[in-house]
């Protein structure tokens, strides 16, 4: 065999092997959705939207508490650590140089990396202990210790991006370095930051564990941020491990929804950060 | 209030300032035993200049000659840079560049940046930030400060109609003289520009210098420039750096003419550089 021909045949292989790997993950992906969509869809219906959960045993009934709980778990998160994390996030690349945001910086990589779990049990230590409670504001807690750094090192990556040049400008207009960022670097920088607290959102939104032990579970509506609250994630944790087969339907319903918010968010995400979505074009 | 008695100076007595230039007047900058280090390196060795008001000063060199860091000691750009040092005077109609209030020393010094780079706002906005930022809010006196701009830079024929577009749908040479009207629209007493055209065609050059001819009526104009011809073409005085060192400084003709130092006349004949 000649090299020309061996060099071909390597090619052939390696792109072959390359290609069926891509494949291999996208079947994956479609055989999860596939499954979503085929259980759930046959599962969902408008009860699930409206309706509380029945008592084991009885048929139909809903997650509407769930659904609403989840909204409310997640708002708390949000706003617990957005401000904190843009707030952080523009000292960081605004003001980052030294010792001390080399530091901030490592711990929230490092904060990024740690089991979403033990999220969870920080805040239990931290919200449930001491109200003596589960609630909704437990869990807003612990989503809102995953979402901090996120939004700090998305917002701090997309501020550096503005140019050096555009900070130059407004400084030398005789701008205070508080009014060039307010004015001309977070503006420049919206639509990034705004892509990366959106998709930091819909991260947390399908986040089971660390809600596990703080804001628990609730079959009922939760009158107060203070009591027990349903959520998507962990009704689809308690429903799939439960005996019944029509909690079975509803929990690939619930897994359905769950996914089609967070489809929605990340398109939402993509129309936010795509050119013409601001004024820079 | 400073900016508009200044004005006057060029018609009125030399004020009993030390250091005044051969011409008599006032300086409108005087920079004395100036060093500047980036960290343990020294950019600039012991400048002494005194620019005088409502003249263009070019500032020629080689690359990395620190005619640009110079310029940016100015109006104290430098210090957005870390590890940034600059020891010696430099006096602003008298008073201490280096000792004021940074925010105000930029709003009476002006400054137009190598690359255009207008902000990601409309024509208007532009022109109004500088306004803004220093407290003005009236639309009336916004509307007049952006056109009486606009028109000083040469630029409100082309753009009046289209105010509210963005700035970024500019030709290049548009976008520097959009970035002239920003820098005039507070008023500066000096404009500081740094190599502004090197960016831009010949047409848009030329533009830009006739502009510059006109505004020093109004202004003090110092420009840094890669480009001989350019300084030639339009400075009254200019200052030749080399290696950090500010090599001379005269009237252009004589620069360019009969300059007295060795290392001026090897640069500008193109010995080097």
């Amino acid at each position: 065999m000649t090299q020309h021909h061996w060099r071909k045949l390597v090619n052939g292989l390696m792109f072959s092997l390359t290609a069926a790997c891509a494949l291999a993950a996208v079947c994956v992906l479609f055989w999860i959705l596939g499954f979503l969509v085929w259980n759930g869809g046959k599962a969902l219906n408008l009860d699930f939207f409206t309706q509380l959960p029945k008592p084991p045993g009885e048929l139909g009934g809903g997650m509407a508490n769930a659904i609403v709980g989840s909204a409310q778990i997640v708002l708390i998160a949000a706003v617990i650590g957005i401000p904190i994390g843009f707030l952080g996030g523009i000292y960081l690349a605004e003001f980052g140089t030294g010792a001390f945001p080399f530091f901030v910086r490592y711990t929230a990589d490092l904060l990024n990396g740690v089991p979403s779990i033990v999220m969870g049990i920080f805040a239990y230590a931290i919200v449930v202990r001491p109200l003596h409670r589960f609630s909704a504001l437990a869990g807003g807690v612990a989503l809102s210790v995953i979402l901090i750094p996120t939004t700090i090192r998305t917002t701090e990556q997309f501020l550096r991006a503005v140019p050096q040049m555009l900070r130059e400008g407004a400084l030398a207009l005789g701008a205070s370095k508080w009014k060039s960022i307010a004015t001309i670097v977070v503006p420049a920088a919206t639509r990034g930051v705004a892509t990366g607290m959106i998709l930091g959102i819909a991260r947390i939104a399908g986040e089971s564990a660390p809600l596990l032990f703080t804001s628990f579970g609730n079959q009922y509506w939760s009158t107060s941020l203070a009591n027990p609250t349903a959520s998507l994630p962990v009704m689809i944790f308690t429903y799939a491990i439960s005996p019944y087969a029509d909690w079975h339907r509803q929990a690939w319903a619930a897994g359905l929804v769950l996914l089609a918010v967070m489809l929605l968010l990340n398109i939402g995400a993509r129309v936010v950060l795509a050119p013409g979505a601001s004024h820079r074009t | 209030m400073m900016g508009t008695l200044e004005r006057f100076t060029l018609a009125g007595p030399p004020a009993a300032v030390p250091g005044s230039t051969a011409r008599g007047l006032a300086p409108k900058l005087k920079i004395s035993r100036l060093n500047f280090f980036y960290g343990a390196y020294q950019a600039l060795h012991d400048v002494e200049l005194a620019i005088a008001a409502n003249r263009i000063t070019a500032l020629i060199g080689p690359s990395g000659c620190g005619k640009s860091t110079f310029l940016r000691v100015l109006n104290r750009m430098y210090e957005t840079v870390r590890g940034a040092r600059v020891s010696g005077e430099v006096l602003l109609d008298g008073e201490d560049a280096l000792a004021m209030d940074v925010n105000q020393l930029r709003r009476r010094v002006g400054m137009v940046f190598q690359k255009p780079n207008p902000f990601p706002k409309s024509i208007f906005d532009n022109v109004a930030y500088g306004l803004r930022v220093n407290g003005t809010r009236a639309n009336v006196r916004l509307n007049d400060a952006v056109e009486h701009s606009l028109q000083r830079a040469a630029l409100w024929d082309e753009v009046k109609d289209q105010l509210h577009k963005s700035a970024y749908a500019l030709s290049g040479g548009q976008q520097q003289r959009l970035c002239i009207a920003r820098a005039l629209a507070v008023d500066p007493e000096v404009l500081l520009l740094d190599e502004p055209s090197s960016a831009l065609d010949p047409i848009a050059t030329a533009k830009i210098e006739e502009l510059l001819f006109h505004l020093k009526d109004n202004c003090t104009i110092v420009i840094v420039t890669h480009n001989m011809q350019q300084a030639a073409r339009i400075a009254d005085d200019t200052g030749f750096f080399l290696m950090g060192k500010l090599i001379e400084f005269d009237k252009t003709e004589k620069i360019f003419k009969t300059p007295s130092k060795k290392e001026t006349e090897d640069y500008i004949t193109g010995r080097f550089g």
